[in-house]
């Protein structure tokens, strides 16, 4: 028994394994999909909500094919949407979808060069899905007041961006960031932003509960390889936040005693 | 009569009913979701939602996202 099996991600009352949320988006087929997200071990896994190409045929393989809802936590999101009632329309949709599924994420676009949430929209759509029974994981700006109402109204998770979706910017906002870690009691996920395996070491090394990311394993060269670092250094982040990192000192402490060198 | 599908235009027969369209266009028994006029049918009332001139219907169904 290690000190991991005990240290569980829990979202919503309900524990979780992995730390590491992967998208499904960007790969280059359902079969990559399915060995990057065996690869980084996640057990919640995004899915976007899209019209079906009548006439095409239907009997291709589906992504619930690959990633079975009994093996994997689906958290339908409202990537593109740009109100809060295309995003509550989407999610109801995703409810039906999914045999009543409650657990979603939230997303709502305010600009389309940055990806930016909308988070006047964000809190409106956030209400009423809390209202309508669902559990809100909500991605959000890095402002730690925000992050507070949207956990006062009842979202389980709070999945600030560190950066650009996509961008692969790495943490750019690390004491948000830690304000906002510090201050909530539902878990905090870094959500976009991570370019690589570092990055998501730092976001686990500041307290975060964990980090949601998709083109960074996607659009990797050798995305397995990718997800499979991306485990790892969600693993060690999060090891190294528990075990308490040294404070930072300017100068040098030297590792071996001083008493009994020679001469 | 005609309908909108996934916001396309479609002539199908008249008198249709929703598990009829979704069985012809071969998505019976597939993970999808159904929407007309903006109001989520149920899987269960598949078979006796009778459509009507001009629905506008959404099948939507999960693919890969972030």
């Amino acid at each position: 028994m290690t000190h991991t099996d005990t240290d569980m991600l829990v979202i919503a009352g309900r524990p979780y394994q992995s730390r590491l949320l992967t998208g499904t988006g960007k790969f280059k087929d359902l079969e990559e999909t399915r060995k990057a997200t065996e690869a980084a071990g996640s057990k919640i896994v995004t899915v976007a909500i899209r019209r079906t190409n009548i006439g095409q045929d239907p009997e291709q393989p589906n992504l619930l094919d690959v990633l079975p809802p009994e093996r994997y936590t689906i958290l339908p999101n409202t990537a593109g949407c740009y109100t809060a009632d295309d995003a509550v329309r989407t999610l109801q949709l995703a409810r039906e979808l999914l045999d009543g599924h409650k657990l979603v994420k939230l997303e709502v676009l305010g600009d389309q060069k940055t990806l930016f949430p909308d988070v006047v929209q964000t809190l409106e759509a956030a209400e009423r899905l809390v209202a309508d029974g669902f559990d809100v994981m909500v991605y959000t700006s890095d402002d730690p007041l925000l992050a507070r109402r949207l956990e006062q109204i009842g979202c389980v998770a709070i999945m600030p961006l560190a950066a650009p979706i996509g961008s692969g910017l790495g943490i750019q906002n690390r004491y948000n960031l830690l304000e906002i870690v510090e201050n909530a009691k539902v878990p905090v996920l870094v959500d976009a932003g991570v370019g690589t395996a570092s990055d998501a070491a730092i976001a686990m090394e500041l307290g975060c509960d964990g980090v949601l990311m998709n083109t960074a394993i996607a659009g990797a060269r050798d995305p397995i390889l990718m997800a499979h670092a991306m485990k790892l250094a969600i693993q060690a982040g999060r090891a190294a936040f528990r075990a308490g990192r040294i404070p930072r000192k300017r100068y040098a402490s030297a590792s071996s005693p001083i008493d009994g060198t020679i001469g | 009569m005609k309908i909108t599908l996934n916001g396309e235009s479609h002539e199908v027969a008249d008198e249709l009913r929703l598990d009829a369209l979704l069985e012809s266009s071969g998505y019976a028994n597939k993970r999808v979701a159904v929407e007309i006029n903006r109001q989520i049918v149920p899987r269960s009332r598949y078979s006796e939602h009778q459509l009507k001139p001009d629905d506008r219907i959404e099948i939507v169904h999960a693919i890969g996202g972030g």
